[in-house]
């Protein structure tokens, strides 16, 4: 057994782990914060994605004992349903997801696709590499591959992101 | 997974000299690779080296006006570096088209030199697989080998290396900097760093027991108009079926590697001197001693093909 402290949706978390117990499961398993998904557990989904220090990764590829001290928002850390994240409320608004077990890591990762593009990194449609990445559909399904939805709500869900990220360019919050 | 102990490494000569005196140890960095593998009990390493805490993960311009890439440098920061950006396109378009945002965030630059293959016959313990155990047989021989290698593979190993980053990275004449346990400091060309499978296929690379990457350095920028041209199955987040990364200059001549195609980035610089006669040519050279599977031989003419795509579009 291991310990570690981890900031969790904002909150300092020490937990005594098993050496193997990966940033998912203690995320589920040990804080009971199971808005984030086991999908796949093998990094193919994206059903467990997070943000990890201000980037998406998938908690499943990760070990918790990797993280002493790094910061961790989850789905319940961007929003709640009183007070919506502008993501999860255009999600809501836009109809972008059947079954909703996908919804907390695409909703996660959208979040941290914007940020992405605003920092200017690259994607592998980009049609110039030294020119700031634009927001566009073609854009969007390129940085959410990583994101499967077995209900195939994958043009609502691009709408919701185009509306938040229109939203956030106007600099008015939803 | 099977139970392992931990340790974070403070300094690369001391994770090395750790890595060498425990049994059964392994390096874990960016994990999306090995923890993969952990979980299958593929890899069951008894104790693991945690790396991210050594600070080589910065991107820094060396003397000769080229770069040193820290090893922990992870994917995504590599593709977005305004240098790389700039004067290695290539590099920053074979890793923009690997994997998944989520994974380029945390794979490193080591990582993905090292990546084991995704042949689904290593994957699986029920299968015969001579990487994954030694004399036990390679079920792709007689398999589903649609994936896998048509050139440079062996009668024990038909598996394909995976990495698109480390076909720029042969295309570049990268450098491999490691530090070894007893302490020196070596410089590996990535030319010498695969190793054939011949009949020892669990035997990737050149690295000896122990021994940690700590770079992985350019030479200065070569110019020319670079492409990486990747085949897959799916638009995106999918291993290639071919991939083709070339630099290409002004009267026509240049470099290529290529990927999905041999069981590591495959380059034969001898190919380059066809590159101004075309495809065609190039191909022959580069895949002259191709050996094919029946389920695979499609990949002679998509490499020509995409090759001939890619030198179309450096003529602009």
């Amino acid at each position: 057994m291991t310990t570690v402290t981890l900031v969790v949706n904002e909150k300092a978390r020490t937990l005594e782990l098993d050496t193997r117990t990966t940033l998912l499961d203690a995320l589920r398993e040990h804080l009971h914060l199971t808005g984030t998904k086991k999908g796949c557990d093998h990094g193919q989904c994206g059903a467990c994605t997070v943000i990890l220090n201000g980037r998406r990764i998938n908690s499943c590829m990760s070990l918790a004992v990797m993280h002493e001290g790094d910061r961790i928002t989850t789905i319940e850390g961007l929003g709640s349903p009183d007070h919506l994240h502008p993501m999860q409320a255009a999600f809501v608004k836009h109809d972008g997801y059947q079954c909703g077990y996908c919804t907390p890591g695409q909703i996660c990762s959208a979040v941290a696709v914007l940020d992405e593009i605003k920092a200017g990194v690259p994607s592998h449609v980009s049609d110039d590499l030294n020119a700031r990445p634009q927001l566009t559909d073609g854009e969007l399904r390129e940085r959410m591959s990583g994101n499967i939805c077995r209900c195939g709500a994958y043009s609502n869900i691009v709408d919701a992101i185009i509306e938040v990220a229109g939203v956030q360019v106007s600099g008015a919050k939803a | 997974m099977k139970s392992f102990t931990y340790e974070r490494a403070r300094a690369p000569a001391e994770a090395a000299a750790a890595a060498a005196h425990v049994a059964g140890a392994k390096f874990i960095a960016g994990g999306t690779n090995l923890l993969d593998l952990m979980k299958l009990q593929i890899e069951t390493p008894a104790h693991l080296i945690d790396i991210n805490g050594l600070a080589l993960d910065r991107i820094e311009a060396t003397a000769d006006g080229g770069l040193r890439i820290g090893a922990l440098v992870r994917n995504t920061d590599l593709a977005a570096d305004e240098r790389v950006r700039r004067d290695y396109g290539l590099l920053a378009r074979a890793l923009l088209a690997g994997a998944s945002g989520q994974l380029r965030n945390r794979a490193t630059t080591a990582g993905n030199l090292l990546q084991r293959t995704r042949c689904p016959y290593f994957y699986d313990a029920n299968q015969p697989c001579n990487k994954r155990k030694p004399g036990s047989g390679c079920a792709a021989l007689e398999g589903f080998s649609r994936q896998h290698a048509v050139v440079g593979a062996s009668d024990a190993c038909i598996a394909t290396h995976p990495s698109d980053m480390a076909v720029a990275m042969m295309a570049l004449d990268a450098t491999i900097e490691t530090v070894r346990p007893d302490g020196p400091t070596h410089a590996i060309p990535i030319a010498d760093f695969y190793r054939p499978p011949g009949d020892t296929p669990h035997v990737e690379n050149a690295l000896t027991p122990g021994e940690l990457i700590t770079a992985v350095t350019l030479s200065k920028p070569l110019g020319g108009i670079h492409i990486y041209r990747k085949v897959r199955d799916r638009a995106s987040y999918a291993f290639a079926l071919v991939s083709v990364g070339a630099i290409v200059q002004r009267d026509g001549s240049g470099c290529v590697a290529l990927g999905g195609v041999a069981p590591k980035p495959w380059r034969i610089e001898a190919a380059e001197a066809e590159m101004p006669r075309g495809a065609k040519a190039v191909t022959a050279r580069l895949l002259g001693d191709a050996k094919p599977t029946r389920e695979n031989a499609f990949k002679l003419p998509l490499v020509e093909r995409a090759l001939g795509a890619v030198l179309a579009q450096a003529r602009g």
